[in-house]
């Protein structure tokens, strides 16, 4: 991210209470919505937020419902989300949704209540040790045992969450530094001697880029999380329309650029399309952007790109040839890069190149079976894209469903596609569609889930029905843990050992009981007019979409496989 | 191949275990650590020894100990000029028998006897890793009782500080 973001004018010095600071400070910060659950030690926080109308509190009905909401709200807003929990239990439920944004590089503050400071260390009742416990899965925590500190912290916490490659911040705050009073001074100064990233890079190494692309026959252009994050999808797409250059997003990566463009490859790896695989396979010049070279998109290092020169552009050095060997590494902002890059790259063309690449894209496009007796999962997956013109944002939750949901679903825009990654979260998608929404009331929002996913949060209905979130829930319900199933189909003989999910409640039941509206739909003829009927509910809406049972997601590339060969790839 | 990794972070709570959890999570022990204030009590140092069979997990770790907000600056010395010493205080059997050879030893290697009892001595000795490990395998057919080792400390030689380097 290029800009700090904006604090308001220093406030005249007044004593308030830790409590009140902590609004006072997320208020400076520009922080609209915060979604969090009450609890003992956060008694003092919660009374500063009654009546308080400059902030919105979401009461999720789980922790951890509130941190995936949160994570939701950032990513689709581009600002810190904001999640607030009590101690013990309450933080250790946030854990969860911390790793998720963690793995996924989501700018988040967590806010959690501690007890007091003389009662730490000795297992007092709702006591954790949650900056230990997320030490390994924040980019920063603190403990603030003097209320002195709490307003720098605070600015500490949005500036680190949110600058160079984001993450989340955890800040705890002890029950007596948020009762005990100091003045109130905004913005405080940093004290930050150790944080450091770089935003330009080496412009050495540019010039050996701009060699690499001008001597390239083949060049690919691998594009990720990091172009969202630095906001360069403009310059992404400058850069591959003047280098002519076609582009393999990421799942992280999807909508960096418009998935219906005529270079757009889709998604490499596992389940990535073939075309995409074929291209990382020829490709001579790999130009890796915001990307960090995952295992699920490499597939077997040894076999990843093997012709290639490797460039790697991203502003995380500890990324840079981590799992790849890199030819040409640049640390900074992809933007910052970009914008140099295409101060001094000329256009050029690849005839050849291209009629290869889009000759894969003819002749092994994304397909499945289409039947008339029972719907395909794939087939509703595009129906919704169909019915909300593309314009709809997407969250997951994490299985078959996400895949068929990150190739069928086209993106347009850089913040429309929400899916825990890295870390691969089920129970994700609900709630951060609920985050979405609470950002964007009047877009059209849909959960794209499974029938095992969907359960691990759906007690945010509640959420959704309180707070008037008509978000669209679309379970693909095959009664299996699909994605495990797909592996035990495939690699162990279909033992199929505690995956078939067997006293599944009636979700069209369990949406009414919270008073949302469902429908259960078994035809595929049907498919199309219930999500039309969805999308016009001012309700949250699930839909319950009984699908093949044994469908698998291809292509799939085998674990530890090399690219090329995919599994119902070519066939 | 040992790598001589020399730390500055911030002198607060917490920061010994950021540091020794990256290392933990790669499986990675860590040979020896030391760390104390330097001029700026604000400020530690640590020197970090660790063993490095695989270049590449060193360099990962590097690069994640850089990115730690409690790390001002991190350098890895290994291949630089440095000085550096460790401590070692050794237990060892003694009587009026053997007494004035493990003297002798002792004055071979520049130590100290800083405790004497009824059957043992308490000897002190500093060295670069080579010497203490040297005075140890001379004392122990004495018997050593107990034996504590600090961490390796180094600085590098020459006007670098961490203010130019």
């Amino acid at each position: 991210m290029t800009e700090v973001r904006k604090v308001g004018d220093s406030m005249k010095a007044k004593t308030l209470t830790g409590a009140e600071i902590l609004i006072r400070a997320l208020k400076e910060e520009g922080v609209e919505v915060i979604f969090g659950y009450p609890g003992g030690q956060v008694l003092h926080i919660y009374d500063a937020l009654y009546n308080e109308k400059q902030i919105k509190h979401v009461l999720t009905r789980h922790e951890q419902g509130a941190a995936h909401a949160a994570d939701g709200y950032a990513r689709a807003t581009d600002k810190p989300g904001v999640v607030l929990a009590t101690s013990g239990p309450g933080a250790t439920n946030l854990v969860t949704g911390i790793a998720t944004a963690y793995m996924d590089s989501v700018p988040m503050v967590a806010i959690t209540g501690q007890v007091a400071c003389n009662m730490i260390g000795k297992d007092s009742f709702q006591e954790a040790d949650i900056t230990g416990i997320t030490q390994p899965i924040t980019k920063y925590s603190y403990l603030v045992k003097d209320v002195r500190d709490l307003a720098r912290v605070i600015h500490e916490a949005f500036h680190i969450a949110s600058t160079g490659r984001p993450g989340p911040v955890l800040v705890d705050i002890p029950k007596d530094v948020a009762v005990s009073s100091t003045e109130f001074v905004y913005p405080p100064e940093f004290d930050l001697p150790g944080y450091k990233y770089i935003y330009n890079g080496v412009t050495a190494k540019l010039t050996q880029v701009v060699e690499a692309i001008k001597k390239a026959e083949k060049p690919l252009i691998y594009a990720g999380g990091g172009i969202k994050a630095s906001r360069a999808h403009a310059e992404l797409l400058e850069f591959a329309e003047r280098i002519n250059a076609p582009v393999t997003t990421t799942m992280m990566g999807k909508g960096a650029f418009p998935d219906d463009h005529p270079l757009a490859l889709g998604m490499p790896g596992m389940h990535g399309t073939s075309y995409a695989n074929y291209s990382l396979s020829e490709c001579d010049l790999l130009i890796g952007l915001g990307v960090r070279f995952d295992d699920r998109v490499t597939g077997r290092i040894d076999a990843f790109a093997p012709n290639a020169k490797v460039v790697h552009i991203d502003i995380d050095p500890a990324e840079v040839g981590k799992n790849v060997q890199i030819d040409i590494p640049l640390v900074g902002d992809v933007r910052k890069i970009l914008t140099s890059l295409l101060k001094q790259v000329t256009a050029k063309q690849h005839k050849p190149w291209l009629d290869t690449v889009y000759q894969w894209r003819r002749e092994y496009p994304l397909k499945y079976c289409t039947t008339t007796d029972v719907i395909k999962p794939q087939f509703v997956i595009e129906e919704i894209y169909k019915a909300t013109n593309g314009e709809a944002f997407v969250t997951t939750e994490t299985g078959q469903h996400q895949m068929w949901a990150a190739q069928y679903y086209k993106c347009k825009y850089p913040r429309q596609f929400m899916s825990s990654g890295g870390l691969g979260t089920m129970g994700y998608g609900f709630p951060a569609a609920l985050g979405v929404q609470m950002a964007y009331p009047e877009s059209i929002v849909f959960d794209i889930a499974g029938d095992g996913s969907i359960q691990m949060n759906s007690q945010e209905l509640a959420t959704a029905v309180h707070y008037q979130l008509p978000v669209n829930i679309a379970i693909l319900n095959n009664n299996f843990l699909g994605m495990v199933r797909q592996w035990q189909d495939l690699f162990l003989d279909k033992r199929y050992s505690h995956t078939r999910l067997e006293g599944n409640p009636d979700f069209v039941k369990l949406a009414q009981a919270y008073g949302a509206e469902g429908l259960r739909v078994e035809r595929p003829e049907d498919v199309r007019s219930a999500i039309e009927q969805a999308i016009k509910s001012p309700k949250p809406f699930v839909l319950d979409f009984v699908v093949e049972e044994e469908e698998n997601v291809f292509p799939m590339v085998p674990p530890g496989g090399s690219l090329n060969k995919m599994l119902g790839g070519s066939d | 191949m040992k790598h001589t990794l020399s730390v500055l972070v911030e002198n607060r709570p917490g920061v010994l275990t950021r540091i020794a959890g990256l290392f933990a999570r790669r499986g990675f022990n860590i040979n020896s650590l030391a760390v104390g204030e330097t001029e700026d009590p604000e400020v530690s140092r640590m020197t970090i020894v660790v063993d490095g069979e695989d270049e590449r997990i060193i360099e990962q770790v590097t690069k994640q100990l850089n990115k730690l907000v409690d790390v001002i600056k991190l350098n890895d010395i290994t291949q630089d000029e440095f000085v550096d010493r460790e401590l070692i205080m050794i237990k060892v059997c003694c009587d009026s028998s053997n007494r004035a050879e493990i003297i002798q030893i002792v004055d071979i290697f520049r130590a100290r006897i800083v405790d004497m009892g009824r059957n043992t001595v308490i000897i002190e000795a500093t060295g670069d890793g080579g010497k203490v490990s040297a005075i140890e395998t001379s004392l122990k057919p004495f018997g050593i009782k107990e034996l504590v080792r600090t961490g390796k400390v180094a600085l590098v030689r020459g006007a670098k500080n961490r203010h130019n380097e």
